[in-house]
């Protein structure tokens, strides 16, 4: 009998629960809400995840989309993450932030067929099919890498510039491949040294590994390091203000990170990216089961060439990389990504 | 290449890597001896990086942050001692659980102050506080005071009547309770040096990297338990342990831009370490009451 009286909350939970659940079709679109899930390093990392979240807030200033987020912890299941908001009600859309989402994004995709998803980074396997409701962001950071490696090898005074990666992963070797080729391209004496942080995602989080890994290429004579690697990448900028030598920051403008050390950075719009999804799914015309690629065509990878670092590259340097940037973009230029 | 493994740039590297190992290790090692596993150090380590960049932030004064670190570091292993001394907890339960506290409080904590959760705002190194200028290693002042540490701890615990009493109720409490030793006192006092200085750890990170990085202690705080082991629980053996890793890291990086074996030259400083385990050091003997609460009789 007492077992009877205590299960009773919980039933009436249960049934209340039951009444509340609204089907997904009650709610407007223009009523719904967007769910996302960062990546590795979080809200705050002053790179890619911060560029997501600006897309997000912008979301919210123009189109008065309400939004929800998830830091995965260290360790922490993102797949959970991600049916947690996919489970809900008042959310139409879902975004995963990194190319660590895609295996489970494409299985979240699948178990709730009437939600809409979106997956910055997607590793696109063409043996398979990307369901009907996701949409697959990719960018094509080879194409903005290669211009900053030629940019960093016509800067360099010692012909030798440097490279530090964070997780080693097939993402992370395309910023590299097409760092070094963009480097060899204009100057083919140009040495690169490479370093990685790790092999797990944790790589993107260590900032006393960064420090030491320029620290260690700047002592062997490079003057400028490219980074791909997160919050990592903040010890990078530490070890160009210890020394006094150059960096090139990703995914968003790091100018502010370490001014006058920053000689320029690769920019992704992943804020444009998130934008676009949320726009999509607010008029309705979301439509998934593609790739919708970004490049230096359609400016969602550029660089940073603007009032704060004008003074660090001089203006045929500048014309130079212009050049390159239509070659690419025209396809005489083939950018190899690894 | 062989220059560039043999310069002093090489070895002032090796020396900040082994750095944050090093000074939680001493502190592991005056926790074990006492008899009071510590492995709440790596949780320890990033309350104390996240109190002084915090110190540091509000002052300006990077030693008031690195002492408010160091204070920060006592005072989570204070509530280490409580659980596991006063209340005789199990002492591994009692370490995780501060770990995973530490992971928590110093993301809510950043987020309330910093308005983000993986990152701090930037604080003030110790640029302007050179001990002895233009000379490598002994210009950083954290390299020199840490020496200095090592140096006296040694003595401390080996030959003083303090480190006597310290060892003792590590190997036999009993027997230390009969001659007037106050067993509890001794255990407490052992693991709050232990958070002292596993603080002071803390405090270099944040203050090499001028701010704090949500899990920036990135398990360093697990590989001091592993050179405390290594050192036989003592602070010349736990510095050499450190001083092994810190090269075979810095061996990595050197290593890395020139090869593309990466993977396995990361693999160096773990081979190491088993190389080291297996055969140079023959068997590793805790303190004989380590990890077990003392019951009065």
């Amino acid at each position: 009998m007492k077992k009877i009286f205590l299960s009773l909350p919980f039933i009436a939970i249960l049934l209340c629960c039951g009444c509340g659940q609204k089907k997904p079709e009650q709610l407007k679109t223009s009523e719904l809400k967007i769910g996302l899930v960062f990546d590795v390093g979080g809200r705050g990392d002053k790179s890619f995840n911060d560029a997501a979240y600006r897309g997000l807030e912008r979301g919210k200033r123009e189109l008065g989309v309400d939004f929800e987020y998830i830091e995965p912890g260290p360790g922490a299941d993102r797949e959970a993450a991600l049916r947690q908001l996919a489970s809900r009600d008042d959310i139409g859309l879902i975004f995963g932030i990194g190319f660590i989402f895609t295996d489970d994004i494409t299985n979240m995709a699948k178990e709730f067929p009437h939600k809409n998803f979106a997956c910055i980074d997607y590793t696109v396997d063409f043996k398979k099919v990307i369901p009907p409701n996701l949409v697959a962001l990719v960018f094509k950071e080879e194409e903005g890498s290669f211009l900053v490696g030629a940019l960093a090898a016509l800067i360099t005074k010692t012909d030798i510039i440097g490279f530090v990666g964070g997780m080693q992963s097939p993402l992370i070797k395309k910023f590299e491949a097409a760092y070094v080729a963009g480097a060899k391209y204009v100057n083919p004496k140009c040495l690169v040294h490479i370093g990685y942080a790790g092999v797990t995602g944790e790589a993107f989080k260590n900032p006393g590994k960064g420090k030491e890994l320029a620290l260690g290429q700047y002592a062997k004579g490079a003057d400028i390091i490219y980074h791909a690697s997160g919050v990592t990448g903040l010890g990078v900028f530490e070890a160009a203000r210890e020394k006094q030598k150059l960096a090139i920051g990703v995914d968003s403008d790091q100018y502010h990170e370490a001014p006058g050390y920053i000689l320029t950075s690769m920019t992704k719009v992943v804020d444009n990216a998130v934008y676009d999804m949320i726009k999509a799914m607010n008029e309705g015309t979301f439509q998934g089961g593609r790739v919708i690629t970004f490049g230096l065509k359609s400016k969602g990878i550029d660089y940073v060439y603007n009032e704060n670092n004008k003074n660090l590259i001089p203006d045929d340097v500048h014309a130079k990389i212009e050049d390159l940037r239509s070659k690419i973009i025209a396809g005489e230029i083939i950018v190899p990504y690894q | 290449m062989l220059e560039s493994v043999f310069s002093i740039a090489f070895f002032v590297q090796s020396l900040r890597i082994s750095l944050p190992y090093a000074l939680p290790a001493l502190g592991a090692t005056f926790s074990e001896r006492s008899g009071v596993i510590n492995i709440a150090l790596e949780g320890i380590m990033l309350i104390s990086a996240f109190a002084t960049t915090v110190g540091t932030y509000y002052s300006n004064e990077p030693f008031m942050g690195i002492l408010i670190g160091a204070l920060a570091g006592m005072l989570t292993a204070l509530l280490h001692g409580i659980i596991s001394v006063t209340f005789k907890a199990d002492q591994i339960v009692s370490g995780i659980a501060i770990n995973v506290l530490a992971i928590g409080l110093t993301k809510f904590s950043c987020q309330l102050i910093f308005h983000s959760s993986s990152n701090s705002a930037r604080i003030v190194g110790l640029e302007q506080w050179k001990f002895l200028p233009n000379i490598p290693i002994l210009d950083n002042p954290f390299i020199v005071g840490t020496i200095i540490l090592f140096l006296m701890l040694q003595v401390v615990l080996f030959k003083t009547t303090f480190g006597l009493r310290l060892r003792a109720v590590g190997e036999h409490p009993e027997a230390a309770d009969t001659a007037g030793v106050n067993v509890k006192r001794m255990r407490h006092l052992g693991v709050l040096i232990s958070g002292a200085l596993a603080g002071l750890g803390g405090a270099w990170l944040a203050i090499d990297q001028h701010s704090f990085t949500d899990g920036m202690t990135a398990g360093r705080g697990f590989i001091a338990l592993a050179a405390m082991i290594i050192g036989k629980w003592t602070p010349y053996g736990a510095a050499g342990a450190c001083l092994l890793f810190g090269f075979a890291e810095s061996l990595s990086i050197q290593l890395q831009s020139t090869s593309h074996a990466v993977q396995f030259i990361q693999m160096i400083p773990y081979v190491l370490t088993m190389i080291v385990l297996a055969g140079f050091i023959g068997r590793a003997t805790p303190p004989a009451a380590d990890g077990i609460p003392y019951e009065k009789e």
